[in-house]
């Protein structure tokens, strides 16, 4: 397995959450790459900051205020009770106080101050700040290492969602032409391709191919995974990873068992390749929009029933929050089914039904628990009920698995820690940030293996699959602890 | 743009040290490329930047981490999908699917992988 790189700072797991004493400027030398010019102009934004940004910044932040009238509240509302500080897995970690959710908004709110509330005009009196080149650099640094995960939102008195301050922040950056190559590539790659990885028709149909072959060899069964088909009943869009890393593919196994052995007809599409949408983590409404289309013009195309979305946490609150307000109605499509739908839910519903029978002692090698999610979590919803996204991945894993355990209480379901790599920080010039920022959770998840001697770590995201392979093993555990829960339907269904 | 010199000539990289152009690669680039990495080339890793160069070409994507545990699987043997994934975690400690594309000359895979 990987060993640690030497320069990685990897903290001491001593199952205990502390507040760290804060280290200004702690977290300052680690930030991300700037966005290649070719990404930027795909994306429709300036390929670098160019004369006048100060004033187009200024500008785009006014049109965002005017916009959203929430984005104005967050700025005027906080008292800064500072109920939030200790709420953000990087601020644990790193111990930057400019990684508290309160001061990183700061960095924000002073240049709101100065530009847009009589008060700023005195400096001094009100804390206002102009927008520098080193105000923008210090956005650039640390609106980068927040995640979006909303964790600290969920403890404000006053609920304001942060997230949206960070992703007002990267909007305003992008448009003067200061973006992120990690998510920006990734988007532009979406528009050629259909998917983050830019994975073409082909390329995908032989990698089908090869799964097909492997769960035959496995089961003897004739387990097919169509591509590009009409007239079917579903659209499957998982996150791309799901066709190309490990162990997202053990997912897709076990979404294609699912579909094979209740008898429902479906497709993937080689033009929707992707659930995640990374114009979320920009803040970009026009490019979330264009790439959440694709999902709804090829439902349009193939003539399906439905829309399931595959395990990923953004893609889930992004395909069931804000499609149907940018791309719907969907009355084309069949009223009785929820659309989208999440594939736990729908694989669930299954066993319920009785269509599909599962047989738990496959997995009775296994001590499994759940990580929540943070979009799933604190994003949207699944189901019929109110926290059915809690419930409907605890119940899947159940009718899976014989031994299941949860994570400390405190740092489950809606107030989970993020895995530390949402939000467009699962690249590796941020590795660092990415450590720090999961300790939080790898504390918890010791004490798990200590205590009840889990071995499987089971996850509905592409990012936090993605995230704990890499950090497991940095912590000294095994990353192939690191599972879906469609990886245990997988072992377990009876074909 | 980030570039480094290989006998005499410039060769441009992106900023984590990919190959701008692909066709800029040659073996002994490769070599090099392996030794930023930490990596030290054998038999078995030129068998898999051979394999995995040609499915670029044909795909223009690289494969499925599945895929090369496969193929290295079948190269040495391995019947065992775990151990054939150690075996290939070995060679490339950091990960096979970024540190071979790069040291194979190909882009960086992007997206949650």
């Amino acid at each position: 397995m990987a060993k640690p790189k030497e320069k990685y700072k990897v903290p001491v797991l001593d199952g205990n959450i502390n507040i760290p004493r804060i280290v200004p400027g702690a977290s300052a030398y680690e930030h991300m790459i700037e966005a290649q010019k070719d990404d930027m102009e795909a994306l429709g934004f300036p390929s670098k900051l160019q004369d006048g940004w100060k004033e187009k910044a200024i500008g785009v932040f006014k049109e965002i205020l005017d916009n959203n009238k929430a984005l104005r509240d967050y700025m005027d509302i906080c008292v800064r009770c500072g109920a939030c500080t200790d709420k953000c897995q990087f601020f644990l970690g790193t111990s930057d106080p400019n990684n508290m959710p309160v001061q990183r908004q700061e960095l924000m709110r002073k240049v709101y101050r100065y530009y847009f509330t009589p008060a700023g005009f005195f400096k001094n009196l009100s804390n206002s700040q102009e927008l520098t080149e080193e105000v923008l650099k210090d956005w650039f640094t640390y609106f980068y290492q927040c995640s979006e995960c909303r964790r600290c939102s969920l403890y404000c008195p006053y609920g304001i969602d942060t997230a949206e301050v960070t992703m007002a922040a990267r909007q305003i950056m992008d448009s003067i032409g200061l973006g992120q190559k990690y998510a920006t590539e990734v988007i532009h790659k979406v528009f050629k391709t259909g998917n983050n990885i830019g994975i073409p028709a082909p390329a995908l149909r032989n990698t089908l191919d090869d799964l097909e072959e492997e769960i035959k060899d496995e089961t003897g069964k004739d387990v097919k995974i169509p591509m590009d088909v009409e007239g079917v009943d579903v659209l499957l869009v998982p996150p791309s990873a799901d066709f190309f890393a490990m162990p997202h593919m053990e997912s897709l196994k076990g979404y294609a068992k699912v579909f094979h052995k209740a008898g429902i007809s479906y497709t993937v599409s080689s033009y929707a390749s992707e659930a995640g949408n990374f114009g979320m983590f920009l803040g970009s409404y026009k490019n979330m929009k264009e790439i959440n289309k694709r999902i709804w013009d090829e439902a349009r195309r193939l003539k399906v029933k439905r829309v399931i979305v595959g395990e990923c946490g953004h893609a889930w609150r992004a395909a069931y929050q804000y499609s149907n307000t940018m791309n719907g109605p969907f009355d084309f499509l069949d009223s009785k089914y929820k659309s989208p739908t999440h594939i736990c839910d729908f694989t669930l519903d299954l066993i319920n039904k009785g269509a599909i029978r599962l047989d738990k002692s496959a997995n009775d090698d296994k001590v499994v628990t759940f990580h929540d999610s943070c979009n799933v979590a604190r994003g949207s919803r699944m189901g019929d009920y109110r926290g059915g996204q809690f419930e409907i991945p605890r119940q899947l894993i159940k009718a899976a698995a014989n031994h299941f355990v949860e994570l400390r209480e405190g740092t489950t379901r809606e107030s989970t820690f993020c895995c530390g790599a949402g939000g467009g920080l699962l690249t590796e010039e941020v590795m660092n940030i990415r450590i720090a920022g999961s300790m939080p959770r790898m504390q918890t998840v010791k004490e798990a293996v200590d205590n009840h001697k889990v071995n499987f770590y089971a996850l509905i995201c592409a990012i936090c699959k993605t995230q704990f392979s890499k950090i497991f093993p940095t912590y000294g555990f095994d990353a192939e602890m690191v599972g879906g829960i469609h990886q245990l339907v997988s072992n377990a269904i009876i074909l | 743009m980030p570039s480094f010199e290989f006998n005499g000539k410039t060769i441009e990289t992106d900023d984590e040290g990919y190959l701008q152009n692909l066709d800029n690669w040659n073996k002994e680039i490769a070599g090099y490329l392996a030794k930023t990495e930490g990596v030290t080339l054998t038999e078995k890793h030129w068998q898999l930047i051979e394999w995995i160069r040609a499915y670029f070409q044909q795909f223009q994507v690289a494969p499925a981490i599945k895929s090369l545990v496969k193929e290295i699987g079948k190269l040495e043997n391995i019947q065992d999908k775990k151990e054939a994934n150690k075996f290939l975690y070995d060679l490339f400690p950091e990960g096979p699917a970024k540190q071979l594309a790069k040291i194979a000359g190909l882009p960086k895979p992007t997206g949650c992988v």
